[in-house]
């Protein structure tokens, strides 16, 4: 079974936990993902594979909770099990293909916004190990909400973070960080944006006007995982791809986000009520009309 | 009980009214009495055309000539030397097309009604507790065999396997084994606690091994199989789980899904309760595009789940691929079936919801390479189907992870892996079978090639 070995909290409503899942740990890769089933009558819920120990068996998750299938799983302690955990899934990184010399040849920038830090901190640390030098800003809405500062730092060693309300680092989103880098004369030839869809595409615009190539990792709906469903598609350069084995890493610069962030509200209104039905129990139906 | 010879038994049947609110099975099988009695129309041929027209040659006067006598046990026996899934086959095989349309009684009346006394066999063995047993003083082979996908196939080639003394281990990727027997097709025609997972019970009973949540191609390599996991010999029966879309405008919007999207939620997910945790649409009024089984089964679980449903469709009825019975029940239940139409557009409101099918009708041309008349569209004959759901059953093709994670794997320009006569394929001690090399096609078939492996496979093994 898939025993959680350790549960810290990073934030608030941001939760790492390592899990017990040899055939994960065994081949993943950066940029791959995994899907998680709490327990047996779980939603599959794909997440991505933020660090493995191959001797170990172990992997890394780290997850907001956004809806009840998160949530569930943040009250899931240690010494207790999901139900399943398959994985890794999805292509791995683009970066993980080339010559580790050509890499070390280009200038890339890494921009992780919320959550999306724990994916790009795996990347982060697959090239400081392979002796790669990259640049990073981490953004978030305020300082509270920064995750895994140690954990970063110590993988990179010009690392920027970006706060909407000023109270860390540059004052301002990720746009604002990477244009007043720019600005200072700090140019790149390739980037890497995990975060919200809306900062991802923010983020694109921005480096398409300075001409950077640009990767993005999409976080669409998902079911199977595997190709089967098709629930996962999604629009690049005017082609239908799947996220789960297309990707999930695009050119950010072919993405069509909006229509992404359409899709992403398709069970809005049927995950918003198995939320409330179990943060405040059955007495919430829906049926009375008095919030509606 | 009175019989008219030219017809069949009837069968109790779920009232369509009430059975389309509920997703019970909808077929309700014969009782002992009536299997006899239809057992009783059965002529014992000696040249018998059923078996010819069986896919896998089930002796089929062998059977129903021991049920005449009230054998059921003997029957099941029968049964048992060339199929391992007859509550399965006997519930969802095409027999019109199969051993019924070539019994002699179809010639004046109709055929001997073979599905359903296949199905009351075997649900009655099951009830009498009789199992695939290995066989006594099965000396085992001390060789293990991995077996790609649970679905009739892998199913099938692993109890087969395991019979003849194999280490079998079956890898499967999704959460729970069955293949399209459990995220495809629906509980109203396939129950899944008393079917499926009865036969999934039986492989294990043999000492099968069955691995979730392992992911051939990505989690472990065929090469990592031999290599690291010390098999000797790899079956594929990875299905044909790739949907496609019809690439028309609109076909992203908020309420188009591919048939195994919404089939999976609602069977493997268990979204058609509304205990469920994982979401589906409840949709209004859905417009199913398609005519095969998978067309069906979406349709009649739309129906389910409360909408209007209309099945579009570009040939005419005589076309319609799907099984005969479920193109009845369907229209029984008040589906209603848009014939030579064609979908051209979805047409969506300005958040994205669909609110219609723009369509144009189609008429019947010339006979193509298949033989069957190919439709063309009849200029200027657009209409709008109003609508909030749109679900894609256009067929699927094989899933290609594994061929591309494979070296010297090779598949056919359709995505089929290319077998030989006895299922092995280009690479040497790697077999394969059912919708994988063929691509979507029954579940007979599929555990036909299953058994043809399994076979295949010990040559090989003995050899080597
Ligand atoms: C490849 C991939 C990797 C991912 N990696 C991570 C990760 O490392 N950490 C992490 O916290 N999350 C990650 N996600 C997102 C995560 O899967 C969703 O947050 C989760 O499925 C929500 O489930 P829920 O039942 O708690 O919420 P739901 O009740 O399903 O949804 C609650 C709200 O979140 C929105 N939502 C639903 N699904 C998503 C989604 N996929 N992305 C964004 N919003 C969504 C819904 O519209 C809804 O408003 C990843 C998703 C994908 C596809
Ligand atoms: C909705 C629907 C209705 C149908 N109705 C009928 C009917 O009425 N009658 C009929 O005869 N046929 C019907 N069919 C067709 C029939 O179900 C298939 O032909 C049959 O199931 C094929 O069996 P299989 O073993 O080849 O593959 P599948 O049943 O597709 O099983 C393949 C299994 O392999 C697993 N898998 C795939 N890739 C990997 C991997 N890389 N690693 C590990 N596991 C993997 C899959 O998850 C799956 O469980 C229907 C199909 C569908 C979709
Ligand atoms: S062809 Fe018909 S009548 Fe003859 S043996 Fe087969 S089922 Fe019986
Ligand atoms: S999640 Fe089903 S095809 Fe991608």
């Amino acid at each position: 079974m898939f025993e959680i070995v350790s549960k810290t909290k990073l934030a608030d409503k941001v939760w790492r936990m390592d899990v017990v899942a040899p055939l994960v740990a065994g081949k993943a890769m950066p940029g791959q993902f995994l899907i998680i089933r709490v327990d047996k009558d779980g939603e599959r819920i794909p997440l991505t594979v933020c660090d493995f120990d191959r001797e170990k068996g172990i992997v890394t998750i780290v997850f907001q909770t956004v809806g009840a299938e998160t949530e569930r799983m943040s009250r899931v302690e240690v010494g207790e099990c999901f139900a399943d955990v398959v994985g890794p899934l999805g292509r791995p990184s683009d970066l993980c293909d080339l010559p580790i010399e050509e890499l070390k040849k280009k200038k890339i920038l890494f921009i992780a916004g919320g959550v999306g830090t724990a994916p790009v901190y795996n990347q982060l640390q697959w090239l400081h190990e392979n002796g790669v030098d990259v640049d990073c800003i981490q953004g978030a809405r305020t300082k509270d909400l920064l995750i895994l500062e140690d954990e970063m730092r110590a993988v990179t060693s010009n690392l920027y973070f970006a706060t909407d309300d000023g109270s860390y680092g540059i004052h301002g989103n990720v746009c604002v960080a990477l244009q007043q880098l720019w600005d200072e004369g700090k140019h790149y030839d390739h980037c890497v944006v995990i975060g919200p869809v809306i900062m991802m595409k923010f983020a694109c615009q921005l480096t398409k006007k300075l001409g950077i190539h640009t990767i993005i990792s999409m976080n669409t709906i998902m079911v199977d995982g595997t190709g089967m469903c098709g629930a996962c598609r999604l629009l690049v350069g005017g082609e239908v791809k799947f996220a789960c084995v297309d990707g999930p890493e695009f050119d950010g610069h072919e993405v069509d986000f909006d229509q992404a962030m359409q899709r992403s509200r398709l069970y809005k209104t049927q995950e918003g009520e198995l939320m409330l039905r179990l943060t405040e129990g059955d007495t919430h139906s829906g049926n009375c009309g008095v919030c509606s | 009980m009175e019989i008219d010879v030219l017809k069949k038994v009837p069968v109790a049947e779920q009232d369509p009214q009430i059975r389309a609110t509920n997703f019970d099975e909808v077929n309700l099988g014969y009782t002992k009495d009536e299997a006899v009695l239809e057992a009783s129309r059965c002529l014992t041929c000696k040249n018998a055309r059923c078996v010819e027209g069986c896919p896998v040659s089930i002796n089929i006067p062998g059977f129903i000539s021991k049920l005449k006598e009230g054998d059921v046990e003997g029957a099941y026996e029968v049964i048992s030397l060339s199929s391992s899934l007859p509550a399965v086959c006997g519930r969802v095989c095409p027999q019109e097309t199969q051993c019924e349309a070539k019994c002699v009684r179809g010639i004046k009346g109709e055929a001997v009604s073979i599905g359903r006394l296949e199905r009351f066999v075997a649900d009655t063995a099951k009830d009498m507790g009789i199992k695939p047993r290995l066989p006594e003083g099965l000396v085992k082979k001390g060789k293990k065999v991995a077996v790609i996908g649970a679905g009739p196939s892998g199913l099938t080639c692993a109890g087969d396997l395991a019979k003849l003394g194999y280490d079998v281990t079956i890898f499967e990727a999704l959460h729970k084994a069955g293949g399209v027997l459990v995220y495809g097709i629906p509980e109203f025609r396939l129950p899944k606690d008393k079917v499926v997972a009865k036969e999934i019970e039986n492989v294990k009973s043999l000492g099968v091994k069955i691995v979730t949540d392992a992911v051939i191609g990505r989690a472990l390599t065929i090469d990592d199989l031999f290599e690291k996991e010390g098999f000797s010999a790899v079956f594929i029966g990875s299905g044909a789980g790739l949907p496609r879309f019809m690439n028309i405008p609109g076909e992203q919007s908020l309420g188009v899904f591919s048939a195994n999207e919404y089939l999976t939620r609602s069977n493997l997910m268990g979204a058609f309760s509304p205990d469920s945790r994982t979401p589906i649409m409840r949709a209004k009024k859905a417009v199913i595009v398609g005519g095969g089984n998978v067309a069906m089964d979406a349709a009649r679980t739309a129906k389910r789940l409360g909408a209007e449903v209309h099945v579009v469709y570009r040939r005419s009825e005589a076309e319609l691929p799907a099984r005969a019975e479920e193109v009845h029940h369907a229209k029984e239940e008040g589906i209603i079936f848009d014939l030579l139409t064609n979908p051209v557009e979805i047409i969506a409101d300005e958040n994205g919801w669909v609110t219609g099918c723009k369509c144009i009708r189609m008429e019947l041309g010339e006979p193509d390479a298949s033989g069957r008349r190919s439709p063309v569209p009849v200029e200027g004959s657009e209409f709008i189907i109003e609508c909030d759901a749109v679900i894609m059953s256009l067929g699927t093709s094989p899933n290609p992870l594994i061929k591309t994670t494979t070296a010297g794997l090779e598949t056919n320009k359709r995505g089929g892996i290319i077998v030989n006569e006895s299922e092995m394929t280009t690479r040497d001690g790697v077999f394969a079978g059912g919708d994988a090399v063929t691509g979507a096609a029954t579940v007979i078939l599929a555990m036909g090639a299953g058994k043809s492996a399994a076979k295949g496979i010990d040559e090989y093994l003995s050899k080597n």
